[in-house]
C-alpha cells in the first residue's frame, strides 16, 4: 500500500475544493485510507494519520474511529507520536466516555519519564481534561512533581494540582504540604502557578483560607519588587513587569484580605502604592489598576483608599478606550450599595454613558442610573432616562420602563409630575412595559385623588392618537371607564379641560371592542369601561346595546361579561349603582396576610412591630429583580401591590376585595396605616345570587373590654380580614376616665406561640382625659391553627407626671373572633 | 477560562482548545453560536459581551478572531493581555504569522498554547520560556529513539 500523504499535502488539497460537497468527497476518500490503515495497525503512519484525521475534525467532520489510535499514539516511546496522540486524546476524548479511563496509566507511565518534556505533555491533558477517577488514581504522581526542583515540571503540576483540586475537592488536603515554600521560588512561572494554587485552595475552604492568612507579608513583598525593580527584559510588557503575576496576586490578597481587619491593614500600602504608580496609557496598566480597584472596595480598606478607587474608576469613565468604560461601569455598579455618595460623583459622566454605542455599556449605564436615582437629582435624572427610553433598541425598553416606574414611585416630587412620567412612558414605550404595570398604574392613579380628572383627560387624548399599545390602551380604559364622568364634565384643574361629550368617549371605547389591534384583555377592559358609564353617563340606552352583542360574542371572556352585565341590566339593577360605583382607595400591602410577623412565645416580652412598609412580594422572576435589587437595596423598600384580582376574571375589576376606604391618600408610599373597615362585597358569580354585600363575617363578633383599670379603660373591637380568613383584625379603643390626660401611651402585646401578631401604628399617644377621645391602634392577629384567642398586654403611659406600667392577660375574646 | 476559539472572518474555526467537559455535539453547537455573534458585531464595539451566563473576551488581528470565555471573577483586562501574548508566542515562533501558518501549522499552533496556558490558567510569563520550550520539544522530534531505526518525518518542522 502507497504511503498515505502528509498532513501538509492534504490541507492544501482540501483547500482547492470548491463546493462543500467536493470537500466532503475528498475528506470520505481520505477517511477510508486513514481506517483501512489502522486496521493494518501500521505504527509507521500512525502519527500522520491521526494528525490528518484531527485536521477534518476540526473541519467538523466525525473522527471518533481515531480515538483509540490517539491512545496507541500515547503508549509509543516516540516523542512525536506523543505529542500527536495526547493532542488527539485532549481533542477527541471526552470523560464521559469510558475509553479515556484507558489513558490513565499511559499517564502514569509519562508522568514518571525521564524526559521532562514527556512529562510536561502528560501534566498537560491531565489538567486539561482528566476526569475525577483520572485525578483520584494520579493525585499522587501530581502532588510528588510539586515538590521537584525542576520548575519547568513544577509550575505544571500546580496547575495540575489546581485541576484536580476542581474535580475532587476532597483532595485538596493533600496538597497542602506541598505548597509551603511554593511562593519562595525565584521562577515567575512558578510563582504565577502557586498564585493560582493557593487562590483555588483559599477560594474553596475557610481553613485553608485562615492558613494561609499568613502568606499575606510575603504577597506583598512581592508584588512589592515586581514594582520597584526595574526594567526586566523577560518579563516586561510595555514598561510594567510580569503583569500577569501582578494580577494574580492582587486577586489573591483580595481573598486573603476580605473580612480580615490585620490582613486588610497590611496591604494598604501596597495597594495604594500600585494605584498611584502604575502607567495607565496601555491596557496593561488598566489591567492591574482594575484588579487593584477590586480588592480594594472587597478588602476592609479606609475609606482614603476607597475613594482613591472610585476616583479611578471615575478616570476609567472618561477613557476612550470603551472596554475600560465598560469595566468601570460593571465595578461601580458593584460598588453602588455601598459607597453611593462617591459614586453619585460621577453620575454626569454615568449618564452620557447611555448614548455610547455599545449595547453592553448602554445595558449597564442604565442601570447604574437607575441605581443613582434619589429624591435629589429625580427631576434631571428622568429626563436622561425618558429619552433613552424614547432612543433605545426594543431590548431595553421593558426593563427601562420598569425602572421609570419604580424610580418614578419612589422619589416623584409632585403627583402631577408621577402622572406626567407614566404618560411619557406609556405613550412612548407603552407595548413593552410589562403586564404587571397595568394593575400596579391603575392603583396609583386611583390613589392620587386630585388628578382624577387631569389623568383621565390625558389619557383619553392619548387614545385618540394610538390605540395599538396595549397596556397604554388598557390603562386609559380602565380609567375612562372609572372617571368618565369627569372627562365630560370638563372639570379639569391642572390644564385645559376638552370638550368631549358621552358619545365621542363611548364611540372611542366600542372602537377600541373592534379594533384589530386590541388583544382580548383589552377587549375585556373597554366592554367592562363601557359598562361602567353606565352608572355615570346618561346614555344607558346605548351601553345595553353593547353589551347586549356581546353576549354572542365568539370571545368567550367577552361574552360571559356581556351576559354577566344583561342580567346586572334586567334582573339586578337596583344592584347595578352600588355594583359600579367608584373604586375605593385600594390599600398598599399585599393580599394575603401579614407580611410582617414577629413572632412571639407567650411570654411578657413586648411584641412592638414598628409599623414598616411590608417587604417586597415576590415577584415573578424576571429581570425588574434586578433593578429592584439595586433600587430597593438599603432604601425604604419599594412598597409593590397586589391587584387583588386580575382584570380578566369576570367583573372583578368591579369590586375590590380588599374593600379599603380608609384615606391615607398623599404620596405613593403611604406611611399612615390603614384602618379596614366595613365588609367587601363578593362577587355576583355568574346567575348565582349570592348576597351582594356579606356583612355577616363583620357583624357578628362582638366587641369586648379588654382591660379597665385606673381609669385607663381598653376596648377590642373584631373584622375577619379578607381574602384570609385566619386573620382577626381587632381594633383597640383606649380611653381615659380620669382628669389628666395619659401621655407616652404606649400598647404592647404579645401572643401564645401558635399566633402570630402584627401591631400598626396607633392613632395617637396621648389619650385625653376624661374620654374626650380614644386612641386607637389596629392589631391584626394570624391564627392558622384556629386555636382560641389569648393575649398579654403591657401598657405604658405618664399620668400627672409619673410613669405607670402595667401587664394584663385577655382571656374573654369571643369565639367567634378565633372560630 | 473555559474555552478558547480562533476564527476566521467567514466563520471557519482553525483552533479550539476547551478547559472544560463538554460533548461534542455541545462543542459544536457553542462554537457555532458564538461565532455567528461575534461576526455579528461592529468594529467599534467593545471586546467583551456577556453571552448565556458566560463572560466572552474576543480580539481581532487581521483576519483572526480570537475568543476566549472566562468565569465571573475573571479579569477581562488582562485576558485581552493574554491573547495579545499568545499571539506574540504565534509571531516570534512562526516569524510574522498569518492565518495561513495556523492553518497549515495546526498543531503547532496548538503546541504552543500548551505550553503558555494549562487547564485555562498561564504557566508560564516569560515569552522566552515558552519558546525555549517549544524549540527544545521540537528538536525532540527529530532525534532518532534508541528503540526505532525509521526516522519520522511525518510531521518534521522542514516540511
Amino acid at each position: 500500500m502507497p504511503a498515505p500523504i502528509r498532513l501538509r499535502e492534504l490541507i492544501r488539497t482540501i483547500r482547492t475544493a470548491r463546493t462543500q460537497a467536493e470537500e466532503r468527497e475528498m475528506i470520505q476518500k481520505e477517511c477510508a485510507a486513514i481506517r483501512s490503515s489502522f486496521r493494518e495497525e501500521d505504527n509507521t503512519y500512525r502519527c500522520r494519520n491521526v494528525a490528518k484525521l484531527l485536521y477534518m475534525h476540526m473541519l467538523g467532520y466525525p473522527a471518533h474511529f481515531g480515538q483509540l489510535e490517539c491512545l496507541k499514539l500515547i503508549a509509543s516511546q516516540k516523542f512525536t507520536d506523543k505529542r500527536i496522540g495526547y493532542l488527539g486524546a485532549m481533542l477527541l476524548l471526552d470523560e464521559r466516555q469510558d475509553v479515556h479511563l484507558l489513558m490513565t496509566n499511559c499517564i502514569k507511565n509519562d508522568l514518571n519519564h525521564s524526559t521532562q518534556y514527556v512529562q510536561g505533555l502528560a501534566l498537560c491533558t491531565l489538567g486539561c481534561m482528566g476526569s475525577s477517577e483520572m485525578c483520584r488514581d494520579l493525585a499522587g504522581e501530581v502532588e510528588k512533581l510539586l515538590k521537584t526542583s525542576n520548575s519547568y515540571l513544577r509550575k505544571k503540576a500546580a496547575l495540575c494540582a489546581v485541576h484536580v483540586i476542581r474535580k475532587v475537592p476532597e483532595l485538596m488536603e493533600m496538597f497542602l504540604p506541598a505548597t509551603k515554600n511554593l511562593l519562595s521560588e525565584k521562577n515567575h512561572g512558578v510563582l504565577h502557578t502557586s498564585v493560582v494554587l493557593l487562590t483555588e485552595m483559599c477560594e474553596r475552604s475557610p481553613d485553608m483560607l485562615a492558613h494561609f492568612r499568613k502568606l499575606v507579608p510575603q504577597l506583598v513583598r512581592i508584588l512589592k519588587n515586581l514594582i520597584m525593580s526595574g526594567y526586566s527584559p523577560e518579563h516586561d510588557v510595555s514598561g510594567i513587569s510580569d503583569p500577569f503575576l501582578q494580577v494574580r496576586i492582587l486577586r489573591l490578597l483580595r481573598i486573603l484580605g476580605k473580612s480580615d481587619d490585620d490582613s486588610s491593614e497590611a496591604m494598604n500600602d501596597i495597594l495604594a502604592q500600585v494605584a498611584t504608580n502604575t502607567e495607565t496609557s496601555k491596557n496593561v496598566g488598566n489591567a492591574i489598576l482594575y484588579e487593584t480597584v477590586l480588592t480594594i472596595m472587597d478588602i476592609k480598606s479606609e475609606s482614603g483608599l476607597r475613594v482613591l478607587a472610585i476616583n479611578i474608576l471615575g478616570r476609567f469613565l472618561l477613557n476612550n478606550d470603551k472596554n475600560i468604560r465598560y469595566v468601570a461601569l460593571t465595578s461601580l455598579l458593584k460598588t453602588v450599595q455601598t459607597d453611593h455618595n462617591a459614586v453619585q460623583r460621577h453620575r454626569s459622566t454615568i449618564v452620557d454613558c447611555l448614548k455610547d454605542l455599545d449595547v453592553s455599556i448602554k445595558r449597564r449605564a442604565m442601570e447604574l442610573s437607575f441605581a443613582l436615582v434619589n429624591g435629589n437629582n429625580i427631576r434631571g435624572m428622568m429626563k436622561e432616562l425618558l429619552y433613552f427610553l424614547d432612543s433605545c433598541d426594543p431590548e431595553f425598553k421593558a426593563d427601562c420602563a420598569s425602572g421609570v416606574f419604580l424610580a418614578a414611585e419612589k422619589y416623584a416630587p409632585s403627583k402631577r409630575w408621577h402622572i406626567d412620567t407614566i404618560m411619557r412612558v406609556l405613550t412612548t414605550a407603552g407595548s413593552y412595559v410589562r403586564d404587571d404595570s397595568v394593575p400596579n398604574l391603575i392603583q396609583l392613579i386611583t390613589n392620587s385623588v386630585e388628578m382624577h380628572a387631569y389623568t383621565v383627560q390625558r389619557l383619553y387624548k392619548a387614545l385618540l392618537d394610538d390605540i395599538s399599545q396595549q397596556p397604554l390602551v388598557q390603562v386609559a380604559s380602565w380609567c375612562i371607564g372609572e372617571y368618565g364622568d369627569l372627562l365630560v364634565s370638563g372639570q379639569c384643574e391642572e390644564e385645559e379641560p376638552i370638550q368631549v361629550t358621552e358619545d365621542e368617549v363611548l364611540d372611542v371605547l366600542e372602537g377600541l371592542l373592534v379594533s384589530n389591534l386590541s388583544a382580548p384583555v383589552t377587549r375585556g377592559y373597554s366592554l367592562t369601561a363601557i359598562m361602567k358609564l353606565s352608572t355615570r353617563f346618561s346614555s344607558v340606552n346605548r351601553i345595553k346595546k353593547v353589551v347586549s352583542i356581546y353576549g354572542s360574542s365568539i370571545d368567550v371572556e367577552l361574552q360571559q361579561r356581556a351576559v354577566e352585565y344583561n342580567a346586572l341590566f334586567k334582573k339586578y339593577d337596583h344592584m347595578r349603582p352600588a355594583l359600579l360605583e367608584r373604586m375605593p382607595i385600594m390599600e398598599k400591602s399585599a393580599t394575603n396576610g401579614p407580611t410582617e410577623i414577629v413572632q412571639t412565645n407567650g411570654e411578657t416580652e413586648p411584641s412592638v412591630v414598628e409599623p414598616k412598609h411590608p417587604p417586597l412580594v415576590t415577584q415573578p422572576a424576571n429581570q425588574a429583580n434586578d433593578l429592584l435589587d439595586l433600587l430597593g437595596g438599603n432604601d425604604v423598600p419599594v412598597i409593590q401591590t397586589t391587584m387583588p384580582t386580575k382584570p380578566a376574571s369576570a367583573g372583578g375589576e368591579l369590586l375590590d376585595l380588599l374593600g379599603d376606604l380608609s384615606l391615607s391618600g398623599g404620596p405613593a408610599p403611604a406611611p399612615a396605616p390603614s384602618v379596614p373597615t366595613s365588609q367587601p362585597s363578593f362577587l355576583l358569580d355568574g346567575l348565582s345570587s349570592q348576597p351582594l354585600f356579606n356583612d355577616i363575617a363583620a357583624a357578628a363578633i362582638p366587641p369586648m373590654t379588654a382591660y379597665n383599670k385606673n381609669g385607663l379603660k381598653i376596648d377590642f373591637t373584631f373584622e375577619r380580614a379578607n381574602p384570609n380568613p385566619n386573620i382577626a383584625v381587632i381594633t383597640i379603643h383606649a380611653s381615659n376616665s380620669t382628669e389628666a390626660d395619659m401621655t407616652d401611651f404606649v400598647f404592647q402585646a404579645a401572643v401564645p406561640k401558635t399566633f402570630q401578631l402584627q401591631l400598626l401604628s396607633p392613632s395617637s399617644n396621648v389619650v385625653p382625659a376624661l374620654n374626650q377621645g380614644t386612641v386607637t391602634q389596629v392589631i391584626r392577629v394570624l391564627n392558622p391553627q384556629k386555636q382560641q384567642l389569648r393575649m398579654r398586654i403591657k401598657l405604658t403611659y405618664t399620668l400627672k407626671g409619673s410613669p405607670v406600667q402595667d401587664l394584663a392577660e385577655v382571656n374573654n375574646f369571643p369565639p367567634q373572633s378565633w372560630q | 477560562m473555559q474555552f478558547m476559539l480562533l476564527f476566521s472572518r467567514q466563520g471557519k474555526l482553525r483552533l479550539q482548545k476547551w478547559y472544560v467537559p463538554l460533548s461534542d455535539k455541545e462543542r459544536k453547537k457553542i462554537s457555532r453560536d458564538l461565532v455567528q455573534t461575534i461576526l455579528a458585531r461592529k468594529p467599534k464595539m467593545c471586546s467583551f459581551l456577556e453571552w448565556r451566563d458566560l463572560k466572552i473576551v474576543y480580539k481581532r488581528y487581521a483576519s483572526l478572531y480570537f475568543c476566549c470565555a472566562v468565569e465571573d471573577q475573571d479579569n477581562e483586562l488582562i485576558t485581552l493581555e493574554i491573547i495579545h501574548r499568545y499571539v506574540e508566542l504565534l509571531d516570534k515562533y512562526f516569524g510574522s504569522v498569518c492565518e495561513l501558518d495556523i492553518i497549515f501549522n495546526f498543531e503547532k499552533a496548538y503546541f504552543i498554547l500548551d505550553e503558555f496556558l494549562l487547564g485555562g490558567e498561564a504557566q508560564e510569563t516569560s515569552k522566552k520560556n515558552v519558546l525555549k520550550a517549544i524549540e527544545q520539544a521540537d528538536l525532540l522530534q527529530e532525534v532518532r529513539t534508541v528503540l526505532y531505526q525509521q526516522i519520522d518525518t511525518d510531521t518534521s518542522t522542514t516540511n
